[in-house]
């Protein structure tokens, strides 16, 4: 990856308002004194283990770090983090953060959510948190099944997916939660695999990094109901074909190596239509491979290649940073309205506020 | 041209009305027929001038006629004059309704006194009425004698075909009770401007400026306040400026010219009626907004609102969002769930944390008003009541959401709740409130209305430091010691007084620590499903609750202050056997209805609720020392069922669920049935 920050430095813009820790800090610090529930084997606990081992790379004082979920199992995610956290209720997280972001800048705030959580009773509260680009990062969980609940399908679910609410086959289109936040506006978008600890807190650090909204889905296996989800982008043979990774200003090449020592299998644009494709680069020759720009303004390129996975199979999935682009900040913009406020009125004075300008006396 | 007379129905609140009642006219109810001014023989341009010591007005026209404005700058003249005063805008819910037609037509009453009123008025003794629509819709409230002031110009066929005149009501002889002034606004409006150059249309749209003027000159208002806020409000447009400082001027030269009209009245400023000190003219929503701004300064904390826009309830959020210079934060969020649940993330975060809404949003607050409960974070969750359910009326009154502010989540889950009385107590009730809030830690309800909201009266306006301190303690350091001699911080550790837990916000080193809305353990907060805890919790957070300090209730009862001023004692007098029992914005109409029962010879004691929960300590002994309890409201029973249910008292309820407040009359009647029940 090429959007990391140099490790142990915390003099990234997004977190300049948030005070540093006077001592070192090792994994340790970050975990609870509470007991981890996950059933065995589930996914959440590597994410929380690669949370916990990245949060000594930001130096931050912990006390000024918020974990902030919602329901489901991902949400108890704050319960493990010995900094402060609130497990709120479902859906609600982004709004939740958004007023806790809002109001303290000096917050490094987190949301821990997942697929049922954020995209279906969740879903008009991601959104608005991603088009108002408020400074939080959120981490979606996306085992694409409902599991606190014991297995319904979720907004992520292939469709015809056979589960208890559905015995004969899952009727509704599924969401692609890149596609999803690319579309409303997010300034920064990444997806990223339960299982790949590097690769994980590659995308951590490049949130981190990014002031605004920054959301990350990550893939996690649900080893009870939905077990083997993502199995194509884990097994190394499949996920040659399965996975895109994308770097900034690399081109964008996956599947078995060719002779330059890249994939042998390229995204380019099809001239006809403007969209993306996966092509032999044999075919095309290396310098057609489109070079991926995760800053570019325009969400087009992003959005295309969030089009390429193909929602039954996975395969051609893109994971890494789509889009990482500089807007305006909610949190730092509403700051400034109350500093110009202050700078054009002065600072309130409640007696002249209550008195307004049209008094009488009344002598007694 | 008459005297301005009034029926009995407008005396309601004239406990200090000096002019006695015209002997052997009150016995059918309806009329006093005695004028309650003096004319003093005054000259207003050559006039006569009576003295009244008290009007009400009622400005009725088109949705887009400018009433609203009409009335607001009457009232700011009135205020400005020092007479003591009291509104009621009433106005459809579409922004522009259909013009010309019956839901279409907006009004705002104004009632204004040489003394202590409490209410709008029952019914105008002035009409002003801009259209044919307008006359319909509030011809019945206006009594026979009464003033009315019509726009003839818009009584052609169209206009009154669309409300149903066949004939003009000003030919046929169907206002023949009324003293009619027929005025062609458009017209005089239209010639007044010619100079100004300006389109028939944009001339017309100054005509509400006209009816202002002739109003003013009729009612002896100061006119500087007017003209100001004109030029300031079309700064921009001078002309337009002008046009409307124009037409003001003509209308106010027309009632001086014309033999028409041929007396002008004046009420004196209410000098005895207000202690003294400085005075303002607010509504409710504006006082609210002002309470709560006061409650941030007074706590040294940093007011955050979020909210979702929701008629009567914006004004709110429109008004905070002007102060950023207090260091107050406004959210406008997604859906009124975002709204209360950035307040709550912001309450985390140490901020005095607000959401407004109405009814409906209230409905969907619920699940994060239950988490603030779980949490025990202050949070005031500001509810101007609206007719319901559902989509209701949207601009009318109603205080139906009682029972949803007292019961309306899952589980076991109290909230204090807060009822400001009057427009200018929306200040002291916001402040409460917030005081609550922070000092138990919890979720409070400030449960305003519609009426309130909207109507305006004076306020004294207080010295800041009359305001009382709200500072808090957030949480700095270990609070309790394990059995090994660690020293830990347990965020559900209880002061015992008061059984709230510490707020301890993030950026705070060595109290970290995770807070939900599962069940927590006693103490420590983790994740609990023991039985015996959950149980413990229930009852520790209802406990919490009931044990909330609020005041005594006081109840008003003459017959009982005479004979302890007697030297009999309490004991010894024979106090009212009947009890009026209200909350909320039925203050004014109970008020001035328990006068009136009393000016008849009526023994009533009168109590009002501020504190719906707890309830005030003494409330069951009120209730029980008299034979009956009449509990009005404007919704079916909510109060009288809690009190039924509370205190096993036989609360008789009396209802009403139009929309509109009580009459003074109509009350005075329902309490002089208990009395003689």
């Amino acid at each position: 990856m090429t959007e990391t920050i140099a490790e142990g430095t915390s003099s990234i813009e997004a977190l300049s308002l948030v005070p540093k820790a006077e001592a070192k800090q090792s994994m340790k610090d970050f975990k609870s004194d509470q007991e981890v529930r996950w059933c065995p084997g589930c996914g959440d606990y590597a994410v929380l283990a690669a949370v916990q081992g990245f949060m000594p790379e930001l130096g931050l004082a912990k006390e000024n770090i918020v974990f902030v979920s919602g329901i489901g199992c991902s949400s108890r995610f704050p319960y493990y983090m010995n900094t402060y956290g609130m497990h709120s209720i479902h859906g609600r997280a982004p709004a939740i953060a958004s007023g806790l972001a809002s109001s303290r800048r000096d917050l490094s705030v987190w949301v821990v959510t997942g697929d049922g959580d954020a995209l279906s009773i969740g879903g008009n509260h991601l959104i608005h948190a991603l088009r108002r680009n408020v400074n939080l990062k959120i981490l979606l969980f996306n085992n694409r099944i409902y599991g606190l609940t014991k297995g319904q399908y979720s907004p992520t679910s292939e469709v015809g997916k056979i589960t208890k609410s559905t015995p004969m086959g899952s009727l509704d289109a599924p969401f692609n939660p890149v596609s999803l936040a690319i579309g409303a506006e997010a300034s920064f978008v990444a997806r990223t695999v339960d299982s790949d600890r590097k690769h994980l807190t590659g995308v951590l650090r490049a949130a981190a990094a990014h002031p605004g909204t920054a959301l990350v889905e990550i893939y996690q296996n649900c080893n009870i109901f939905n077990d083997g989800a993502f199995e194509v982008l884990k097994d190394k043979q499949q996920a040659e074909e399965a996975v895109i990774r994308l770097e900034h200003g690399q081109p964008i090449r996956f599947g078995a190596l060719a002779e330059d020592g890249l994939g042998s299998k390229g995204v380019v644009r099809d001239p006809a239509t403007g969209d993306l494709k996966v092509v032999d680069v044999a075919t095309v020759g290396a310098d057609a491979v489109l070079v991926h720009d995760a800053h570019q303004a325009s969400p087009t390129t992003a959005f295309a290649l969030s089009r390429l996975a193909d929602p039954d199979t996975l395969h051609h999935t893109p994971i890494g940073v789509l889009r990482n682009v500089d807007r305006p900040v909610y949190d730092t913009l509403m700051g400034e309205q109350l500093d110009t406020a202050i700078e054009q009125k002065g600072k309130g004075d409640l007696a002249s506020l209550l008195a307004g300008n049209d008094t009488w006396t009344v002598v007694g | 041209m008459t005297s301005q007379v009034s029926s009995q129905a407008e005396q309601a609140d004239g406990a200090l009305t000096r002019e006695p009642q015209a002997p052997g006219t009150g016995a059918d109810g309806g009329k006093n027929g005695g004028t309650h001014g003096g004319t003093d023989g005054g000259k207003n341009g050559g006039k006569e001038v009576r003295r009244l010591d008290r009007v009400i007005i009622r400005f009725a026209g088109d949705s887009g006629d400018g009433m609203q404005l009409t009335g607001d700058r009457f009232t700011s003249e009135t205020a400005t004059f020092g007479n003591d005063l009291s509104t009621l805008p009433n106005f459809p819910a579409e922004i522009r309704a259909p013009a010309g037609t019956l839901p279409g037509v907006s009004s705002f009453q104004l009632h204004f006194a040489d003394h202590d009123i409490l209410t709008p008025g029952d019914a105008p003794n002035v009409l002003v009425a801009m259209n044919p629509a307008a006359l319909k819709a509030n011809l019945a409230d206006v009594p026979r004698g009464a003033e009315i002031i019509v726009n003839t110009d818009e009584f052609t066929k169209r206009p009154m075909a669309k409300v149903g005149y066949d004939v003009s009501p000003l030919e046929d002889g169907s206002l023949e009770a009324y003293n009619v002034h027929p005025v062609p606004l458009t017209t005089l409006t239209i010639e007044a401007l010619k100079e100004f150059g300006l389109s028939r249309k944009e001339a017309e749209r100054s005509k509400n400026m006209f009816a202002l003027g002739l109003l003013s000159w009729m009612y002896h208002r100061p006119t500087e306040g007017t003209e100001a806020f004109l030029r300031q409000k079309f700064a921009k447009k001078p002309d337009i400026a002008e046009a409307n400082v124009a037409a003001f001027r003509a209308g106010w030269n027309f009632g001086e010219t014309t033999e028409d009209f041929a007396v002008s009245y004046e009420v004196a400023p209410a000098t005895q009626a207000f202690p003294t000190g400085t005075y303002r003219n607010i509504s409710g929503n504006l006082a609210l907004s002002y309470g709560l701004i006061a409650a941030g300064q007074q706590a040294d904390l940093p007011l955050y609102l979020g909210s979702y826009p929701i008629t009567p309830a914006s004004d709110i959020l429109h008004e905070l969002s002007k102060h950023k210079n207090f260091g107050v934060r406004t959210f406008q969020a997604e859906d009124e769930i975002a709204g209360i649940g950035a307040a709550l993330g912001a309450a985390f975060g140490g901020a005095l944390a607000v959401t407004t809404t109405s009814g409906p949003g209230v409905a969907l607050k619920s699940e994060t008003i239950g988490l603030a409960v779980s949490l025990e974070l202050p949070l005031v969750i500001v509810d101007i009541q609206r007719g319901g359910p559902s989509t209701g009326l949207p601009t009318k009154t109603e205080q139906a959401d009682l029972l949803q502010a007292m019961y309306g989540r899952n589980g076991e889950a109290p909230v204090p709740i807060v009822a400001p009385k009057t427009p200018a107590d929306c200040f002291d009730a916001a402040l409460d409130a917030a005081r609550i809030a922070l000092t138990y830690r919890t979720p409070v309800f400030l449960l305003s209305d519609g009426y309130l909201a909207n109507g305006s009266e004076p306020w004294r306006i207080p010295e800041v430091d009359e305001l009382p301190d709200l500072r808090v303690q957030f949480a700095s350091g270990a609070n309790h010691t394990l059995a090994d001699g660690t020293e830990v911080f347990w965020p559900y550790k209880r002061d015992e007084q008061t059984l709230a837990r510490p707020w301890a916000v993030p950026g705070t080193p060595g109290l970290e620590h995770r807070i939900g809305g599962i069940e927590k353990q006693d103490g420590t907060g983790n994740i609990s499903y023991d039985p015996a805890n959950h149980n413990f919790m229930v009852r520790t957070r209802q406990a919490k609750i009931d044990g909330i300090e609020v005041p005594d209730l006081e109840v008003d009862d003459p017959t009982v202050e005479a004979a302890v001023h007697d030297g009999q004692g309490a004991a010894a007098a024979q106090g009212a056997d009947t009890l009026v029992l209200g909350w909320g914005s039925t203050y004014g109409p109970i008020t001035a209805a328990v006068r009136r029962v009393r000016r008849d010879g009526g023994r009533v004691a009168q109590a009002h609720l501020r504190h719906l929960n707890p309830f005030p300590r003494n409330l069951g002994a009120v209730l029980a020392r008299y034979d009956k309890v009449v509990v009005p409201e404007m919704n079916l029973g909510q109060l009288a069922t809690l009190l039924r249910a509370k205190y096993l008292v036989d609360a008789r309820s009396y209802t009403q669920v139009s929309g509109m407040p009580f009459k003074a009359e109509q009350l005075a009647e329902v309490f002089k049935e208990a009395i003689n029940d």
